[in-house]
């Protein structure tokens, strides 16, 4: 994973640190997603930021399963989970085409409210602290997503 | 178990659902359009699902939720919604969708809005 040290950090969060490779079908959300519990019931976190990572957690899964790698499951999800006194941070890495977030339009507009997709970066943003996307070297998109304790 | 369970009733000329598990991505989220298809096929056009067991949903479950409203307005019916969780009327406010859909917190009330 040494592409991640090489992108920029939101904050260094290193006390514990947890990572997975999974395949990109779609129950791969629900592992991901139990993976992260157990991680974040070891850091101790309120039961609302334990709520709310879980919700974002599912949702950045869901991208880079279904819109980043398109469901091929030759291609995996990465996920490291980061925990220190401090925060919580989770990376979800996917191998598809990139990813711009500013192209995702505003699901809260009055002309998308009937779409039936496009709420998970408004649920990613909304339930954590800071939400970046990048796209390291190697291609893909990664995700990191920050949750102060 | 199921993700979702879903059990119908019918109150007078309204069907209720009652559900109760997780609305995700996958399996809660088939479950729910699955159930609505059928009652259109059926002609049950005026539905009240009860999400008072519904304890979790994700942006899949509540896009089912979207679709699930507009397939049942397009075919001349009518969706209302039941008992939401604090947390699914949380979600439902940040994604302004309460400003869309007809919700209550009491079945009598609701079963006496459909026209």
């Amino acid at each position: 994973m040494e592409w991640l040290s090489e992108r920029p950090c939101l904050n260094p969060v290193t006390e514990e640190t947890t990572e997975l490779s999974l395949p990109s079908r779609i129950e791969t959300v629900a592992e991901a997603a139990a993976a992260v519990a157990d991680f974040v019931s070891r850091s101790g976190v309120s039961d609302d930021a334990a709520f709310g990572i879980d919700m974002a957690v599912r949702e950045a899964v869901t991208n880079a399963v279904v819109h980043g790698n398109s469901k091929d499951e030759d291609k995996v999800v990465d996920i490291i989970l980061k925990s220190s006194p401090e925060a919580v941070e989770i990376s979800v890495h996917d191998q598809g085409t990139g990813f711009n977030p500013n192209e995702v339009p505003d699901p809260t507009a009055e002309e998308n409210l009937l779409k039936t997709s496009g709420r998970g970066i408004l649920f990613m943003r909304n339930f954590m602290d800071e939400v970046v996307w990048f796209v390291p070297p190697e291609g893909g998109t990664t995700v990191r997503m920050l949750k102060r304790r | 178990m199921a993700e979702l369970n879903i059990t119908e009733r019918q109150a007078g000329d309204v069907t209720v659902l009652d559900m109760s598990g997780k609305i995700t991505i996958g399996e809660g989220s088939v479950a729910l359009r699955t159930a609505i298809r059928r009652l259109l096929e059926e002609q049950k056009k005026r539905i009240l699902l009860n999400l008072a067991g519904v304890g979790y949903i994700d942006s899949s479950g509540i896009g089912e939720l979207v679709s699930s409203y507009t397939a049942i307005n397009k075919d001349n019916g009518e969706l209302k919604l039941l008992n939401l969780t604090q947390k699914l009327q949380d979600l439902l406010t940040i994604t302004k969708l309460l400003t869309v859909f007809d919700v209550y917190e009491n079945e009598a009330e609701a079963l006496n809005s459909y026209k």
